[in-house]
C-alpha cells in the first residue's frame, strides 16, 4: 500500500469490517479525516499552500500531497484540503492567520462526506458499473481527482493508485453508493 | 447522452454531469431600475430558440461547478465550441460557415 | 426422441448432448446449440403462433432477430417472458415455451374467425370502426381490442432477476461479426486500438457459420471464425461480446448494447445479472450488421412452412435441420439457388426452383440440372394451399404482356422464398444518417456519415464473401486510424466461393388470382397485406409515414426490416410516383425489443433512488415514528404513542409543544455558508431583506425571489462574523438555491469577493420548541448565555453542546420560544438521544413534519412550494415587511414593479375559517364567490393549507384568493361534490396574534 498516494492520510477505518472483500476487489470504509473547502483567487494560493504544507494545484483534476496533507483541485477557485482529524484546528487557524484580510473562504466540511476505498484489479470495472468515466490510466492517471455522478448520487473519485480509488459521497448518500457498489460486485463471486 | 467538454476541467464528460442553462449571453441589466418594462420582460422571458447554431449556457454541476458556454447545432446536437463564462460571444456565422452549414 | 427433420450429420449442434424442452406443454427434444426455432423445426413443428389481427396460423419464417411470427413466451422463475423470438431463444435443458395470440389453443383458435371476416378489418380499421361515441373507447372498444389482439401477455410477478450496467469507452466498436465485422475487428485490433466487437447471436461468425460452400485462407469458414476469435480473445485491447445487441445509436457516438448474460442458461447463477446494459462511448463505430432477405409478396405467403431461403439454408447447415422433406424454392435472385443445392446435397427433395427471372444465370441452371432439380424460369408462386402447414403451391407463368398464366400446382411441405436482400441500415439511420437510393443495387444504402461511423460490407449493400472481407479490413483500419491515429499492417485473408449473385424483386408478385379476395402479406406480424397498402393510398395517404400509421405496416417488432421495401414499392405503384419520392420511414431505437429490466438496471427497490436519512433515523425507527418522503429524504411524519392514529398523535404533539416542549429533527434543511469580504453585499443582492446592518450574532428571516419577482425560497440567515453567514434554505430548495447563487456569483457578479459552500450535511440540527425549551437545552450548552436579554429571539452564537462545538440559533417556526442546535453531523445521534431523554422531564414530545406544518399554519407562516406556487409575490403573501425598502436592487426587485405584479385582482394569501369549525377543507379545493356558481365560473382562488388546529380546537386553512386582503370578514364558498362549504376570510395568523409567546 505504500506506493499509494496519501497512504498516511487515507486509511481504512480500524473499527469497521470491510464492506466487501473478495479476490479481485475490496471496499473499505475510510477513517474520518479533516476536510476543508478553500476558495480563493490565484494571488492567495501560494500563501495558503505554504502554511497548509502542500501546494494548491492549478492543473485541473490534479492533487498535491505532502506528509499528512493533500490538496485536491475541485474547480478553478476551489480546493479540498485534507489533513488528519486532530490537525483540523491548526490547519484552519493557520490559514486564516496567514491570509488575514486577503479575500478567501475557508469552511469546515469534514463531516459532510464519508469515503470508501475501492481497490483491486476489478476496481475500475466496479466503478464503471455506475460512473461514465474512462478510467484507463492514460485518460485518468494516478492522482486524478474529480467530482462526478455514480448512478444517481454525486460522488468524488480520487485515484490514489493504479488499482485504488477513494470514493467520497455526502454522508446521506453513502448507503446508496456503498450499497450499490457491494451489490454490483456480487457477480464477481459467480462461479 | 451528449459528450460535453468542460473548459475548466479540460475534459470531456457525459451529459449526466452537466445541466443546460438555456440561451447564453443574456446579461442582467446593470441597473435594473433603469430598464423599461419591455426591456425587463425581454430579459426575463424572450429567447431566440434557434434552430441551428446557438450559444447556450451549461453548468458542470456534478464536476467543477462552473458555468460555461457552448456553441451547439441544435439540429445535429454537434458542439462546435466551448468557452469560459465571461468570454465574448463568438462569431456564430463564422462558426457555422466553418462547420459547413 | 425422434427429431424427424434432423439431418444425419453436419451443423454446429452438439449431437452428443440431447436436451428436452416443452412447447405448449408438449415435450420434445433438441440439442445443445439449437435455438428454440431450430429445435421445433427438427421436430417438424412449423406452426408456432397466430397472427395479430386475423389469428392466421403462422410459422417460423427467419433464423434471426427480425423474426415476425415465432414470438413465444418462455418461463423463468415460474413466470413467462412474452414476445421472445424463438429464433433467438437458445435451447437449454427443461426450457418451457408457450405460443401466443391463440385461444384456446394453437390448433383451434376462436379469433381465427377474424380471418373469414377480414373484409371488415381493412387498413385503418381501428380508426374507422371505433370512432364514435367517444365515451365507448374506455369501456367498450378498448377492452375488446385488447382481449382480441395484443402480442403475448405481460408477466404477473415482480421480476426476480437482477440487471447489470456498465459504462465503457473504446476506440472502435464493431457491430456484427460476419466476415465484414471479423475482418474489421482484426484490422482495428492489430493497431492496438481498444476494440469492442459485439454480435446479437450466441456465436460469432454470422453468415459464415452456415456457409459450407466457400473457404477462407483455405479453411472452412467456420474454422476461420474459430481461429479469428481465438486470436482476438488473446488480445488485451479487445472485448468480445456475444448475445449482445447494439440496439440504440444515440448522439455523440453513444451506443447502447443489450447483453443477455444468463438468458440461455437452464439454472442461472443468481449472482449473475440476467442482462447487462452496456453504455458505450466509441470514438469510431463500424456497422457490419449485414443484410436481411426479403420475403416475396405472393398470395398466401404466410402459411407455416414458408420460410426465407437463407433461413432454410441456415437451419440446414448451422443447425442440422431440414425445413421439409419436399421443398419448393421460389426466388427472384441467385442466392436462393444455393439453398436448393445444399438441401439436395443433404438428400432433401427439391420440388422445383421457381425463378421469376426470364433467364436465371446459366451456371446456376446447369448446377441444378446436374442435381436433377426441376427449374422453372419466368415463374412465380401465385398462391399456396394447406391450413396449418403448406402442402402445395400454385405456380404462374409471367407473360410478356405482364399478365400471369396458371402453370399448375406443385406439392411441397416447405417453401423457401427470396425476393433479394435489404442492407440493414437501422443503426446508421439511428445515428441520424440519411439513406440514399442505389438504383443499381435496388436498395437504400447508407449515405454520408453524420457521426463517427462507417457501414461496411452487406450493411452498405456490398455483397460477396471476398468483397465483404476486404471492406471489413479497410473499415477496421480506417476506424482505428481515425480514433487513434495509429495503423498497422494487416494481411487480408483470401476466400473462394460465397459469390455475390444477382437479382431481386420489390413489391407484390403478379398473380392470376382474384385480387379482392386473396391475401398477400407485406407485414406478417401486423397482418398488413398488399391490398391494405393500396387501400391506404386510395383513401388519401400520400406519405409513407401516413401509410405506415394507417396500415401499421413496419410497426412490428422488426420495425419493418422485412416489410418496408415491399410496402414502399407497392405504395409507389399505387401513388404512381417513383419510390424515392414516397420516402422511407425512419428506423428508431431499439433495434430489437428490449426489456424494461435492462432500462431500469439497478434502479429498483431499495436502490431506486438514494434514500437519505438523518442522524435521528435509527432512534425514530426504534421508537415507532412514521416517516414520509420529502424528496430523497426520509423525514419523521409523526410519532404515534399507545396506538394513536395520525390525527391523535399530531394533536397531542402540537398541544405538547405549546404547553411544554417539543423536539424536532431539522437536519434536512439546506445550509449554505457564505464567506468572504463581500458576503453581506452578496446577500443584500440575493435576498429581499437588508443584511449589511445585521450585527454578528444576530439572525434574520430571508426571502428569496427570482428576477421575475416570485417567491422561490426562504430561510433564516445568521451572521457569524463580518464576513461569514450561515444561510438556511428549505429542504427541497437546497440544491436549486445553491445553484442559483452560484449562477449570479459566477456570471453576473464575478467581481464579488465571496464564496458559498454547502454545509447541509456538515451539521445535524435539532429544533427544541416550546415554553420549556430553554430549560431543556440549558444543561448541555456551554459558552452561551441563554438568558432572554443576552440571547434574544433571532440570535446565533457558537458554543458547545455536551462538549462538542455547536452553532446555536434562537429561532422559531412554531411561534413558541425556540432553539435550533447545529452540531457536527457525527454527533447528531448523541444530540438527539440526549434531548429526547431530557424532554421527558418536562413531559415533552418529539414531533414530526405534520405537527411542524400545523404549528406554523396556526401562526400563518408560509411554506414555500405549498402556500406558494411560483406565482406568488411578497405583496401577494402579505410579506412586504421582508423587503428592504431602501435597497436599490435585489433579485426580483425590478420584476415586482412590472404592471402585472402590482395590478388589481392578484391572488393574495389569506386565512379561511369554515363556518362550521368541524369541517376541514381539502387542500387544493377551489374557492368561489357564489355558493352555487354556474358551470364554468372561474375560481377566485384555492386552498393551500388545511389542518385541524389543536390550539384553537377547530379547523383552519390558508388560501390564495383574488384581492383576498380586502375580503377579510367576507364569506366565500368552497364547492365540493357534497355541497358548497361556506368560509370566512380572515387574517393569516390564527394563534398568539401579538407574538408574545416567542419573546420569553
Ligand atoms: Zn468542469
Amino acid at each position: 500500500m505504500s506506493d499509494l498516494l496519501a497512504s498516511d492520510l487515507i486509511t481504512p477505518d480500524a473499527g469497521e469490517s470491510p464492506l466487501l472483500n473478495q479476490g479481485s476487489v475490496s471496499i473499505l470504509k475510510a477513517a474520518p479525516i479533516a476536510r476543508l473547502s478553500f476558495r480563493a483567487r490565484e494571488a492567495s494560493l501560494k500563501a495558503a499552500g505554504s502554511v497548509f504544507g502542500a501546494a494548491l494545484p492549478t492543473t485541473p483534476l490534479a492533487c498535491e500531497t505532502a506528509v499528512k496533507r493533500a490538496a485536491l483541485w475541485m474547480g478553478p477557485d476551489e480546493w479540498t484540503l485534507l489533513a488528519p482529524e486532530e490537525d483540523l484546528k491548526e490547519v484552519f487557524e493557520g490559514i486564516e492567520a496567514k491570509l488575514g484580510d486577503e479575500p478567501h473562504a475557508l469552511v469546515d466540511i469534514s463531516e459532510r462526506s464519508e469515503a470508501v476505498i475501492v481497490s483491486g484489479e476489478k476496481a475500475v470495472w466496479l466503478l464503471n458499473t455506475g460512473i461514465f468515466i474512462d478510467f484507463s490510466l492514460d485518460a485518468f492517471p494516478v492522482g486524478t481527482v474529480t467530482r462526478t455522478i455514480f448512478h444517481k448520487s454525486p460522488v468524488m473519485v480520487w485515484r490514489t493508485g493504479s488499482d485504488t480509488f477513494v470514493v467520497e459521497a455526502w454522508v446521506s448518500f453513502m448507503d446508496y453508493v456503498a450499497g450499490l457498489l457491494v451489490q454490483s460486485a456480487q457477480e464477481l463471486e459467480a462461479a | 447522452m451528449l459528450l460535453i467538454y468542460c473548459p475548466y476541467c479540460q475534459v470531456e464528460r457525459a451529459e449526466t454531469e452537466f445541466h443546460c442553462g438555456g440561451e447564453a449571453h443574456i446579461a442582467r441589466p446593470a441597473d435594473p431600475s433603469k430598464a423599461s418594462d419591455e426591456d425587463w420582460v425581454e430579459f426575463l422571458y424572450m429567447r431566440t430558440n434557434t434552430k441551428g447554431i446557438a450559444a447556450e449556457r451549461w453548468r458542470h454541476n456534478n464536476g467543477c461547478g462552473r458555468f460555461f458556454n457552448a456553441v451547439r447545432d441544435t439540429v445535429s446536437d454537434k458542439f462546435l465550441k466551448f468557452y469560459k463564462a465571461g468570454e465574448p460571444m463568438p462569431d456564430l456565422e463564422a462558426i457555422a460557415k466553418e462547420a459547413g452549414k | 426422441m425422434s427429431q424427424p427433420f434432423r439431418t444425419e450429420k453436419g451443423g454446429r449442434i452438439d449431437r452428443a448432448e440431447q436436451l428436452s424442452f416443452t412447447f405448449d406443454g408438449e415435450e420434445m427434444h433438441g440439442h445443445k446449440g439449437d435455438t428454440l426455432a431450430s429445435a421445433l423445426l427438427a421436430n417438424g413443428v412449423h406452426l408456432v403462433g397466430r397472427s395479430f389481427k386475423y389469428h392466421r396460423p403462422r410459422g417460423i419464417i427467419s433464423a434471426g432477430s427480425e423474426e415476425p411470427n415465432a414470438l413465444v413466451g418462455v418461463y423463468r422463475h415460474g413466470d413467462q417472458t412474452p414476445n421472445l423470438r424463438a429464433t433467438q431463444v437458445e435451447l437449454y435443458q427443461g426450457l418451457e415455451a408457450i405460443s401466443q395470440n391463440r385461444f384456446p389453443s394453437l390448433g383451434f383458435d376462436i379469433g381465427a374467425v377474424n380471418d373469414s371476416l377480414s373484409r371488415f378489418f381493412p387498413a385503418g380499421f381501428y380508426y374507422k370502426t371505433f370512432m364514435w361515441p367517444k365515451s365507448f373507447w374506455d369501456r367498450v372498444y378498448e377492452p375488446i381490442i385488447r382481449a382480441a389482439a395484443g402480442l403475448g401477455k405481460p408477466p404477473k410477478n415482480p421480476d426476480q432477476d437482477s440487471y447489470g450496467n456498465i459504462y465503457a469507452h473504446c476506440d472502435v466498436l464493431i457491430v456484427g461479426s460476419g466476415p465484414t465485422g471479423l475482418a474489421a475487428a482484426l484490422a482495428a485490433a492489430e493497431t492496438g486500438a481498444k476494440v469492442i466487437l459485439c454480435d446479437e447471436q450466441a456465436e460469432f461468425g454470422g453468415t459464415l457459420l452456415s456457409e459450407t460452400s466457400a473457404s477462407i485462407d483455405g479453411k472452412e469458414p467456420a474454422d476461420w471464425v474459430t481461429e479469428t476469435i481465438a486470436k482476438l480473445s488473446a488480445m488485451d485491447n479487445v472485448t468480445l461480446l456475444t448475445r449482445t445487441t447494439a440496439y440504440g445509436y444515440f448522439a455523440h457516438n453513444f451506443i447502447a448494447l443489450a447483453e443477455r448474460v444468463t438468458e440461455h442458461v437452464s439454472k442461472p447463477d443468481p449472482k449473475l445479472p440476467r442482462e447487462r446494459l452496456w453504455q458505450v462511448r466509441a470514438k469510431e463505430v463500424v456497422i457490419a450488421a449485414g443484410s436481411i432477405e426479403r420475403p416475396m409478396v405472393f398470395p398466401e405467403n404466410d402459411r407455416p412452412g414458408i420460410l426465407l431461403a437463407e433461413a432454410g439454408r441456415t437451419y440446414l447447415n448451422r443447425y442440422g435441420v431440414k425445413v421439409g422433406h419436399k421443398v419448393l424454392v421460389a426466388t427472384a435472385c441467385d442466392t436462393a439457388w444455393q439453398a436448393a443445392f445444399d438441401l439436395a446435397d443433404h438428400g432433401v427433395e427439391v420440388a422445383a426452383i421457381a425463378d421469376m427471372r426470364e433467364a436465371p444465370p446459366e451456371n446456376l441452371v446447369s448446377i441444378a440440372n446436374a442435381r436433377g432439380i426441376r427449374v422453372e424460369s419466368g415463374c412465380v408462386v401465385t398462391g399456396t394451399l394447406g391450413r396449418k402447414r403448406v402442402k402445395a403451391a400454385l405456380l404462374g407463368r409471367l407473360m410478356t404482356s405482364g399478365q400471369v398464366a396458371s402453370a399448375g400446382q406443385i406439392e411441397c411441405d416447405a417453401l423457401l422464398m427470396s425476393g433479394g436482400w435489404t442492407p440493414t441500415v437501422s443503426l446508421y439511420s439511428q445515428s441520424r444518417g440519411k439513406v440514399v437510393w442505389d438504383a443499381e443495387k435496388g436498395a437504400y444504402v447508407p449515405g454520408k456519415s453524420v457521426q463517427n461511423e462507417r457501414s461496411a460490407g452487406a450493411a452498405k449493400g456490398l455483397y460477396g464473401l471476398q468483397a465483404s472481407l476486404e471492406d471489413g479490413y479497410a473499415a477496421g483500419e480506417e476506424a482505428a486510424k481515425a480514433a487513434t491515429g495509429k495503423s498497422a499492417k494487416v494481411t487480408y485473408a483470401a476466400s473462394t466461393g460465397g459469390d455475390a449473385g444477382s437479382g431481386g424483386t420489390l413489391g407484390a408478385i403478379p398473380h392470376d388470382r382474384n385480387a379482392s379476395t386473396v391475401k398477400a402479406f407485406v407485414d406478417y406480424q401486423n397482418d398488413v397485406t398488399a391490398k391494405d397498402v393500396k387501400l391506404a393510398v386510395r383513401e388519401g395517404m400520400q406519405s409513407i409515414e401516413h401509410i405506415k400509421r394507417y396500415t401499421t405496416t413496419g410497426m412490428a417488432t422488426d420495425q419493418g426490416r422485412l416489410s418496408n421495401m415491399n410496402a414502399l414499392q407497392i405504395a409507389s405503384g399505387a401513388l404512381q410516383r417513383p419510390m424515392t419520392e414516397v420516402g422511407l420511414t425512419t428506423f428508431r431505437q431499439p433495434y430489437t425489443p428490449t426489456t424494461f429490466g435492462l432500462f431500469a438496471g439497478v434502479a429498483r427497490g431499495d436502490f431506486f433512488d438514494p434514500v437519505r436519512k438523518t442522524p435521528s433515523h435509527e432512534w425514530v425507527v426504534k421508537n415507532g415514528g412514521v416517516f414520509e418522503d420529502v424528496g430523497q429524504w426520509k423525514r419523521t411524519w409523526y410519532f404515534p404513542k399507545n396506538g394513536e392514529d395520525m390525527h391523535a398523535a399530531v394533536a397531542r404533539e402540537c398541544k405538547t409543544v405549546r404547553d411544554s416542549v417539543g423536539l424536532f429533527d431539522a437536519s434536512t434543511l439546506g445550509k449554505i455558508e457564505v464567506v468572504g469580504p463581500d458576503a453581506a453585499e452578496f446577500l443584500e443582492r440575493m435576498y429581499t431583506n437588508p443584511w449589511k446592518k445585521l450585527a454578528p450574532g444576530r439572525c434574520r428571516y430571508g426571502l428569496l425571489l427570482n428576477d421575475a419577482g416570485y417567491i422561490t425560497d426562504d430561510g433564516v440567515i445568521g451572521r457569524l462574523a463580518d464576513d461569514r453567514f450561515h444561510v438556511t434554505t428549505t429542504t427541497g430548495g437546497a440544491p436549486s438555491v445553491f445553484s442559483t447563487m452560484e449562477d449570479y456569483l459566477q456570471t453576473e457578479w464575478p467581481d464579488l469577493d465571496v464564496w458559498i459552500t454547502s454545509t447541509t450535511e456538515q451539521y445535524a440540527v435539532a429544533a427544541v420548541q416550546g415554553p420549556k425549551a430553554r430549560e431543556v437545552i440549558a444543561p448541555f450548552i456551554e459558552g452561551i448565555d441563554l438568558s432572554a436579554d443576552a440571547f434574544p429571539h433571532m440570535s446565533v452564537k457558537e458554543g458547545t453542546f455536551c462538549g462538542v462545538p455547536c452553532r446555536l440559533f434562537r429561532i422559531s417556526f412554531t411561534g413558541e420560544l425556540g432553539f435550533e442546535i447545529n452540531v457536527p453531523r457525527r454527533h447528531g445521534k448523541m444530540m438527539w438521544e440526549t434531548l429526547a431523554k431530557e424532554i421527558e422531564k418536562y413531559d415533552g414530545t418529539t414531533y414530526g413534519t405534520e405537527s411542524m406544518h400545523v404549528l406554523r399554519a396556526e401562526k400563518g407562516y408560509i411554506i414555500v412550494g405549498q402556500d406558494t406556487d411560483g406565482t406568488v409575490t411578497p405583496q401577494d403573501a402579505g410579506m412586504t415587511w421582508a423587503i428592504g425598502k431602501k435597497k436599490l436592487d435585489f433579485v426580483g426587485k425590478r420584476g415586482l414593479e412590472r404592471p402585472d405584479m402590482i395590478a388589481d385582482n392578484r391572488k393574495q394569501f389569506v386565512g379561511l375559517l369554515t363556518k362550521d369549525p368541524k369541517v376541514k377543507l381539502e387542500e387544493g379545493a377551489q374557492i368561489t364567490a357564489a355558493g352555487n356558481p354556474a358551470t364554468g365560473t372561474p375560481a377566485e382562488g384555492h386552498v393551500t393549507s388545511s389542518y385541524y388546529s389543536p390550539a384553537l380546537d377547530r379547523n383552519i386553512a390558508l388560501a390564495v384568493v383574488k384581492n383576498g386582503h380586502a375580503l377579510e370578514g367576507k364569506t366565500l364558498y368552497v364547492p365540493m361534490p357534497d355541497g358548497s362549504i361556506p368560509v370566512e376570510v380572515t387574517g393569516t395568523v390564527f394563534y398568539d396574534k401579538e407574538g408574545a409567546r416567542i419573546n420569553v
